[in-house]
């Protein structure tokens, strides 16, 4: 896949209210910048993250996947985050098993302090799946092209 | 399809200069849905609120999305503001276009853009928003205390004195804990059962106080504001309301050759025995490990003396029930085994003691009556050496704990000083790692130490002590000098490191409460919320939380009462609307959202069902108690057949933000 | 054998229908049916090498209905019925189960495959089979022409029953996980147009989920307005694929490898390496795991320790990259 330099992927970044999205606010009032195609939507715990979302995303023609929570052990709801810990390595190894590039899921934990830490992984992120180009993956066979 | 208000705030020029809110707001106008859409210069400001409740009032809004800051600065304030024009609190949104938009992004038109698009994301979200109302749950006004040391002490007279009824489970026949074995206190040195036993009569005579010592939380179920808990009372073979404490049995029970674990082994006691003269409550106890009666049937010498007729060899456990609207965990330390340092011969040689047992040595009511004399030979120790940090800071290490202590560097002190003063014959070393004295008067104290009463402080460790014709041989190294030292001791004392109650961890269990990984309790906030756990309506009091010494327990001790005290005067609690619900329509009854519920809030009911063909059918339904939910949404994933959402962040309101996201 | 032990189950009373196989429109398609009555048993019974349909999903609808059911299951049907029995799907007491130890179940398009053009009858022999034909008698030697779920059987062990027919068997060392190992070794490029090619087969019949003992839900989340995703077919390019994913996901821990969804599939997708990769990623990570083995274990998905691994391990793990 070739790299297009206007390429700018959609990138969806599910954050828990308590560290990340405060992590991410962080990274706001710090003035530390991070690609406009990141967009945030808040959940209360990174548990709450139903596959189903990621998919949805996906389906839409997110080109990645990010869930950010609180770090193992200082999950606002005490046990959330292990859960979610366990679900996003099966499922991101399921969709690397069906053929999407593996780096275009990500979990990565973020406490309510870490305002520059979510703003490298940010950038990271979208320079990683820029590199991967647009998600075209996952579509059925009968209606491409 | 709602009516929704679109309110796009410029906050001054912190969004308005990155983001063009004109162009956001009429972008929004288009939306579906929306009926009004505006931006001001500071929405937050009463003249911005005043617009939003009459715009509210004058388009017969349902909904309102708010274009600003972080939801996490005003979406409280916002949804005031709707609620006082008449509008459900929960159908506002707030999309952030300040943290995550203008204060991150300097391209307007990039930023511009993205401000819509969040924008966008809100009113779809807000689309299926539905109006929640937080529900409520009583408060049963009485306290448990679960610990009967010093900080269960001061924690329950602190909220009897509020007024509440206030029970403490103690494990040991007496309240009291660690305190009553210690001898005198830093940085004052007054005698530690001089300012505590007054406490323990005052919970006593307390009428708002129950103790329930000689007893062990077995169960809690229930949640802030209701808890039920079973307390099981063990059987002390001793009618504890008959009983006079009069001690007659004490002394003539045949039994002689107890440990007694008042003071930690050093001395022995008889089967039957009062743990010390000040205990509370003061009844005796029976040994059923050591009781011959009890082992064998025959004695009995116990009953034929007791002229209360209190002794009754029959008894068993009982267990009691009570419901309680906050429980205090205030279960303590112990100080760690020493088998595991054999380095400094403590199993090899009697006179090698820990900090604690000195502490007996040294006390006025322990096995020497207050004569400082070596166990073996029962002779004066003239050369002592003190070893600091044992087991304490070994990160990494296999044996001992990674974290300071915190108390030993004080009470080494402390008893190098009071060494000194009674028998200024004697040499006092100190071997240390660093010396922490942070604390009102504590530097002092330990200077004082030094300087007053010619204590030898070297930075160093030791290495090895060994037994040899009565004396023990240290050898160590004195850092600061760069030498080796080798001290013909009298005696060796170790400040052996201090744990958490073996009891703590399946207590936390039990209060689904939350512990680090040393099995201290873990506070909801290190800063802002040190005494209260995550769990709601569970508190900590004490060392179970850290290692702490009496002041500061007294100092936690006293803000665990007060957040009780805030929690009891309240006569119901007000719960949190964004909770999960079952659709039991859809629910399987597998339990899959039970087994991962941190809370315990979910339970399950048979219910009946109308079938196929007039049938009733019987199905195993999910139930959450909204009152101990905390919103998590852990069982919404859990659940295969969906029939478990979370309102306020449901499945399709989620999706629907993907969807205006990916769009 | 089993026909006479339902006879004897209903005319004694001692259950008051009975859940086995009739011959469906051909004679290799054994139907899962009631029996509520002996002479019924006598009439349509059938059981041999076509047997392969897992009888523990009817019990959940069965065992509700009042009265007692008795039920064949095979070794690997045992697993699906521990399994509902830990979701509290089945009531237990209206239950009785009669195991049976099984050689291994066919499939007829391997038998067919084996050269054996218009088949009309195949009877057992031993480890062969005989098979009549329009054009005369053939063998085939049996271990040939097992269903996939068969020929990587994982155990022979029925982990519950009331009363047995043949012997208790064993855990097998199973091979199941060799074309998931060798999927996995792929790049992300052959792996995808092997799913691709695969999936967009799916004609979304929904018979892997109608099959499945774990898919049991009072109403699936594809059915469900309330879940987002409610679709009754496809409505772009992607639902299949979403499909197969979310129900994989959420099947994973709990599916006992039973391998139905892939017998039933009429476009023989296989699906059981969707399964089989979620087991075999349970088993490497957090241990190994057979759901349906006991009835006190946590399903992984369900439980955690503090240790373990990141999601970020799957970067590091084995297969190709991009």
């Amino acid at each position: 896949m070739s790299v297009n330099e206007s390429f700018r992927p959609t990138i969806v970044a599910f954050c828990c209210n308590w560290c990340s999205y405060a992590g991410a606010d962080l990274s706001g009032t710090n003035r530390l910048n991070y690609p406009a195609n990141v967009k945030i939507i808040r959940i209360p715990c990174s548990c709450r993250l139903n596959p189903m979302f990621i998919l949805r995303a996906f389906q839409r023609g997110a080109d990645g996947v990010i869930l950010c929570g609180c770090h193992p052990g200082d999950c606002h709801y005490t046990t959330g985050n292990y859960y979610a810990r366990r679900r996003m390595t099966l499922l991101f190894s399921m969709l690397d098993y069906l053929g999407v590039e593996r780096e275009r899921t990500r979990v990565e934990w973020v406490s309510a302090a870490e305002g520059a830490k979510f703003a490298a992984t940010m950038n990271e992120f979208v320079e990683t799946v820029t590199k991967l180009g647009k998600n075209r993956r996952l579509e059925d066979l009968r209606c491409s092209k | 399809m709602q009516r929704i208000g679109v309110f796009v705030c410029w906050c001054g020029s912190n969004i308005a200069a990155t983001v063009d809110v004109e162009a956001v707001s009429q972008a929004l106008a288009k939306e579906p849905g929306v009926v009004f859409s505006t931006n001001y210069q500071y929405m937050c400001s009463q003249t911005g609120q005043d617009m939003i409740q009459s715009k509210i009032h004058e388009y017969n809004l349902s909904a309102v999305v708010i274009c600003s800051c972080s939801p996490r600065m005003h979406e409280a304030t916002f949804r005031r503001t709707c609620e006082k024009a008449g509008l459900n609190p929960y159908m506002v949104e707030i999309a952030n276009i300040r943290e995550q938009c203008s204060w991150i992004h300097k391209d307007r038109a990039e930023a511009t853009e993205k401000a819509v698009i969040l924008g966008r994301a809100a009113i779809a979200k807000v689309q299926l928003n539905a109006p929640l109302t937080a529900g409520t749950s009583p408060v049963t006004k009485r306290a448990l205390v679960i610990g009967g040391g010093i900080a269960g002490i001061q924690t329950a007279l602190d909220i009897a004195d509020a007024g509440f009824e206030v029970d403490i489970v103690e494990k040991e026949p007496t309240i009291g804990g660690k305190m009553t074995q210690i001898d005198k206190t830093f940085p004052t040195l007054d005698c530690a059962a001089c300012i505590l036993t007054p406490k323990m009569v005052d919970c006593a005579q307390n009428e708002k106080i129950t103790i329930y010592a000689y007893s062990e939380v077995e169960a809690v179920s229930g949640f802030v504001g209701s808890f039920r808990v079973k307390i099981r009372r063990k059987a002390r073979y001793v009618k504890e309301d008959v009983c006079t404490g009069c001690g007659l049995c004490t002394e003539k029970c045949p039994q002689k050759k107890v440990p007694n674990a008042f003071n930690l082994g050093l001395d022995t006691r008889r089967a039957i025995y009062i743990p010390f003269a000040q205990a509370v409550p003061k009844v005796a106890t029976i040994d059923a490990d050591y009781c011959t009666m009890l082992r064998t049937g025959k004695c009995g010498v116990c009953s034929k003396v007791c002229e209360a007729g209190a002794i009754d060899y029959k008894q068993k456990d009982e267990v009691i029930e009570r419901e309680y609207g906050a429980i205090v965990a205030a279960t303590g330390y112990n100080p760690i085994s020493l088998a595991q340092f054999d380095e400094f011969a403590y199993s090899q040689s009697p006179d090698v003691v820990s900090s604690l047992e000195f502490e007996r040595l040294m006390n006025a009511a322990g096995p020497t009556g207050g004569t400082l004399l070596r166990p073996s030979d029962g002779t004066h120790p003239k050369t002592i050496v003190f070893v600091q940090c044992v087991g304490s800071r070994c990160d990494g290490a296999e044996k001992g704990k990674p974290y300071c202590s915190k108390i030993c560097c004080m009470y080494t002190a402390k008893h190098a000083m009071l060494c000194r003063e009674k028998y200024p014959d004697t040499d006092v070393y100190v071997f240390y790692i660093d010396v922490r004295t942070p604390g009102k008067n504590f530097d002092e104290f330990y200077r004082r130490a030094v300087e007053e009463y010619g204590v030898h402080y070297i930075k160093g460790m030791v290495g090895k002590v060994v037994p040899e014709n009565g004396k023990l041989k240290v050898r160590a190294s004195d850092l600061l000098d760069g030498r080796q030292l080798h001290i013909d001791a009298d005696m060796v004392v170790l400040a052996a490191a201090i744990e958490p109650d073996k009891s703590a961890r399946p207590l936390a269990t039990m209060l689904t409460a939350s512990m680090d990984t040393n099995d201290f309790f873990t506070e909801a906030h290190p800063k802002l919320r040190p005494v209260e756990s995550p769990t709601a309506g569970i508190f900590l009091s004490g060392a179970c939380q850290g290692p702490k010494d009496i002041p500061e327990t007294v100092a936690q001790a006293g803000a665990a009462a007060s957040k009780v005290i805030g929690l009891l005067s309240k006569d119901q609690l007000t719960c949190n609307p964004c909770v999960a619900a079952p659709n039991e329509m859809m629910c399987n009854g597998c339990s899959s959202c039970e087994k991962v519920c941190p809370y315990g809030a979910i339970t399950y009911v048979d219910k009946e069902f109308r079938g196929p063909n007039r049938t009733t059918l019987i199905r195993r339904v999910a139930q959450v108690n909204p009152a101990v939910c905390q919103g998590c949404g852990a069982c919404t994933v859990a659940c295969p057949s969906g029939a478990m959402d979370l309102k306020g962040f449901s499945n399709r309101q989620i999706m629907a933000e993907v969807d205006a996201i990916c769009l | 054998m089993l026909q006479v032990k339902a006879i004897e189950l209903l005319e004694s009373g001692a259950v008051d229908r009975v859940l086995g196989w009739k011959k469906g429109d051909f004679f290799y398609d054994l139907t899962p049916a009631v029996f509520e009555s002996a002479d019924e048993v006598r009439r349509e019974f059938a059981y041999g090498p076509f047997a392969g349909a897992n009888l523990s999903k009817y019990l959940i609808a069965e065992s509700r209905r009042g009265g007692k059911v008795g039920v064949f299951l095979k070794p690997c049907d045992t697993y699906s019925l521990v399994q509902l029995l830990k979701e509290h799907r089945v009531l237990r007491e209206n239950v009785y189960v009669v195991g049976v130890q099984c050689e291994g179940m066919c499939d007829i398009e391997k038998i067919r495959d084996a050269g054996c053009a218009g088949v009309t009858a195949v009877e057992e022999d031993g480890d062969r089979l005989k098979v009549a034909t329009l054009y005369g008698e053939r063998t085939v030697d049996r271990r040939d022409v097992l269903l996939e779920k068969c020929a990587a059987c994982k155990s022979r062990k029925l982990v519950i029953y009331d009363e047995l027919i043949g012997e208790q068997g064993d855990v097998i060392d199973s091979n199941r996980f060799d074309k998931v190992a060798a999927l996995e070794a792929m790049t992300p490029e052959q792996r995808y147009e092997f799913w691709r090619g695969e999936l967009s087969r799916c004609i979304r019949c929904n018979a892997c989920r109608n099959v499945c003992p774990a898919c049991s839900c009072e109403k699936c989340v594809f059915d469900n307005p309330d879940s987002g995703v409610r679709n009754k077919a496809a409505a772009d390019s992607f639902e299949e694929n979403m499909f197969h994913i979310i129900r994989a996901f959420h099947v994973a821990s709990r599916c006992t490898d039973c391998g139905e969804c892939s017998r039933v599939c009429p476009q023989h997708i296989p699906l059981h390496l969707l399964n089989r990769k979620f087991i075999k990623d349970i088993n490497e990570l957090y241990g190994e795991y057979q759901a349906g083995a006991d009835f006190d274990s946590r399903p992984p998905l369900m439980d955690f320790t503090q240790g373990d691994c990141e999601p970020s391990i799957v970067y590091q793990r084995g297969g190709a990259k991009a």
